[in-house]
């Protein structure tokens, strides 16, 4: 086993990539890794994605391992089914989340139930890579953040990546897991940059969180978008308030140890996540929280999320339907 | 089980019994449900026999197949173990899927049998993944797709086939037009004559073949997996034929007489076969009914055993979810439960 960690502990050799390259990264890793890996999706090959994170992967692997699809996300979801349930391994591109709606039989009644149903004689070692959020203008059919719907749905792990060290790390745990992954990209953080270990052995467990950032004060979770602007607004609030902020990274299995271990620390917890607030990504790790841990907990606990809409196409609507820091900052304010 | 050849007496009878076992299992299945024995809905097969041991006669052991909803002749004919099957029916720790699937969802991978579907149009894309394998590794395999006409009318079969047929992928997708999805008649859900005009919007071959008749829907197939297998892409083939039970065990059938349904049994696929067989001297009457008698005895015993056989364990419930171990079932198993749990 290798000393996975999700800080990338223990990976001394670090690179300073975008999200969007440690992506690609890891996809080129591991199609160079095993030959059964091959990625498919809508203009995922010269095209390179309509958001540019395969590149040019088609360059190096050539059109059978990088190929195009037709527009038709049910059938080349389903394919990607029936596929590694005969012995492949692929990773699908889903280019904007909202349109899981068009292939939701295929992720629903097929990838998600085959192995329970066929009494655990099936491997399904699909990926679904797919893009999520808002700030692009691009409303509501191409914006949504949508993972809450998956990751409460048995039989599929689900991972939001904050940061580019998790990007590359959960992407190739993703790729490796014999079990149907979805990776939830969101896409206005393709061009943050961190320290992501280049060691090719580098993996994130699925079901891990990461500490992002040590406090005493109060603990946020976030994800995905959210983590920066919370890793900025804790910079910015040092010396007055000691924020600790967890990239959650993991949605299903989701790592209630490092989130009670926080909570039992800083007593205050507040959620962020770029979803609609009822019946969320928030009220899982709310319930977890204070079903084992709320006597740890000294305030009332925070969520931070869109106000259970769509997104809107107008700058200056969409900008005040999105969460950002200062709602981060009004939450840690309500409880500190 | 390999490929069998039509044209050997030895295939001939293998052919005959493979139909006599599917008309006797779900002969039996028909009973049970009605005798209260088996939980859930059981959809049976009897009267389509020719397409399913037509079609899987003429491919090879390594192949793939997707099913249906119902898929209890599918799995007879690609050479499953009825006393499995049966337990799975009872929903028995024995059956194909430790008692978590039932009738609608019988799979055996290592056999090429993908899965019966509760979805109707949910196979042609599953095969197309297959066909994919096949054709990325590299290995001598078709993925042959069964679905009703019902399915014709989901979106989902045409990506599929869509896919298949631009990757010249080595498919082959079968359509058993058994006349009703579900309850309303074929030509209230289709504007065509034919299914197998759907071929030409894919530019691919498609054919309309007689589903009672066993040769027919064989050759048919036989052809599309050389085509398949030449790396020339896939075939659609439209199986005429027709179910005598309901759409489910209890079904009033009010859309159709008892009349209608004569019609298509004067034409029997079994029947027909075993006269022509009889004719040619590769069988005789009475040989037929020793071997339609044994395979009924079997049948029975097996029905026996499964109904004897262990449920699985509550416990049981709660396993083959994922590969990779994940604490959050056992740990909210333990606290549903009445003698409660912790972390």
């Amino acid at each position: 086993m290798s000393t996975d960690t999700a800080s990338g502990e223990g990976f001394s050799d670090t690179e300073t990539m975008t999200v969007r390259e440690a992506i690609r990264q890891a996809l080129r890793e591991e199609l160079e890794r095993d030959e059964d890996v091959y990625v498919m999706g809508e203009d995922v090959g010269t095209f390179g994605g309509v958001l540019g994170v395969t590149g040019d992967l088609v360059e190096q692997f050539g059109e059978t391992r990088v190929r195009d699809t037709p527009i038709s996300e049910a059938g080349f979801t389903g394919a990607a089914v029936g596929a590694a349930a005969t012995g492949t391994r692929p990773v699908v591109e889903i280019m904007f989340s909202d349109f899981m709606g068009v292939c939701s039989e295929q992720i629903l009644n097929q990838m998600a139930k085959n192995r329970y149903m066929f009494g655990g004689k099936t491997e399904m070692p699909v990926t679904i890579r797919t893009t999520e959020g808002g700030g692009m203008g691009a409303a509501s059919q191409h914006s949504g953040t949508i993972h809450t719907w998956f990751a409460h749905l048995p039989g599929i792990m689900a991972v939001a990546p904050g940061t580019a060290h998790a990007a590359k790390g959960l992407t190739k745990s993703a790729i490796r897991s014999d079990d149907p992954v979805i990776i939830f990209e969101n896409k206005q953080i393709y061009e943050n940059e961190g320290e992501v270990p280049v060691s090719e052995e580098y993996t994130i467990p699925l079901g891990t969180a990461s500490v992002e950032r040590e406090g005493d004060d109060v603990t946020v979770v976030a994800t995905q978008r959210m983590v920066g602007e919370s890793l900025d607004l804790a910079e910015e609030l040092a010396g007055e308030t000691s924020v600790e902020v967890i990239d959650l990274m993991s949605l299903y299995p989701m790592d209630t140890d490092t989130l009670l271990k926080s909570v039992e620390k800083t007593g205050r917890l507040v959620v962020a996540d770029e979803s609609p607030l009822s019946y969320g990504t928030h009220a899982e790790v709310v319930a977890r929280v204070q079903e084992e841990g709320f006597f740890s907990l000294d305030a009332p606990i925070q969520r931070v999320g869109v106000a259970d809409t769509h997104i809107p196409f107008s700058p200056a609507l969409e900008e005040e339907i999105l969460p950002h820091a200062e709602d981060v900052r009004a939450a840690i304010d309500r409880v500190v | 089980m390999v490929s069998i050849d039509i044209e050997t007496e030895d295939g001939q009878r293998e052919i005959l019994r493979r139909m006599l076992t599917i008309r006797a299992f779900d002969t039996k299945a028909g009973e049970l449900f009605a005798d209260g024995e088996l939980p859930g809905f059981v959809h049976l097969y009897i009267g389509e026999e020719a397409v399913g041991v037509g079609a899987i006669s003429a491919l090879e052991e390594q192949d793939y197949i997707t099913s249906t909803h119902r898929g209890h002749g599918h799995c007879i004919a690609k050479g499953l173990d009825t006393y499995k099957m049966m337990a799975e029916l009872y929903g028995k720790r024995d059956g194909y899927c430790n008692g978590k699937g039932g009738s609608m969802h019988i799979a055996d991978v290592d056999a090429g049998m993908l899965g019966a579907n509760g979805i109707v149009g949910a196979g042609p894309p599953l095969a197309t993944g297959a066909a994919l394998t096949a054709q990325y590794k590299g290995e001598d395999k078709v993925a042959l797709a069964f679905f009703g006409d019902g399915a014709v009318a989901q979106g989902q079969v045409h990506e599929g086939i869509n896919l298949a047929a631009t990757w010249d992928l080595p498919a082959v997708f079968v359509v058993e037009n058994n006349h009703f999805g579900e309850a309303t008649a074929m030509e209230d859900q289709h504007n065509v004559e034919h299914l197998s005009a759907t071929a030409e919007a894919y530019d691919i071959p498609g054919f309309t073949v007689d589903g009672m008749d066993v040769t027919a829907v064989y050759e048919a197939v036989k052809e599309a997996r050389e085509r398949a297998a030449n790396g020339e892409g896939p075939t659609f083939i439209e199986a005429d034929t027709y179910r005598y039970e309901g759409h489910f065990e209890g079904d009033h059938q009010p859309y159709r007489t008892e009349e209608d349904i004569d019609l298509w049994k004067d034409r029997d696929a079994i029947e027909t076969f075993k006269n022509r067989l009889v004719e040619a001297g590769a069988v005789t009457q009475d040989e037929f009914e020793e071997m339609r008698d044994e395979i009924e005895a079997e049948i029975e015993d097996h029905a026996e055993r499964a109904k004897a056989a262990d449920y699985p364990d509550p416990s049981e419930a709660y396993e083959d979810m994922f590969n990779a171990n994940v604490p959050e079932i056992n740990d909210f198993a333990a606290r549903m439960r009445a003698d409660g749990g912790e972390r």
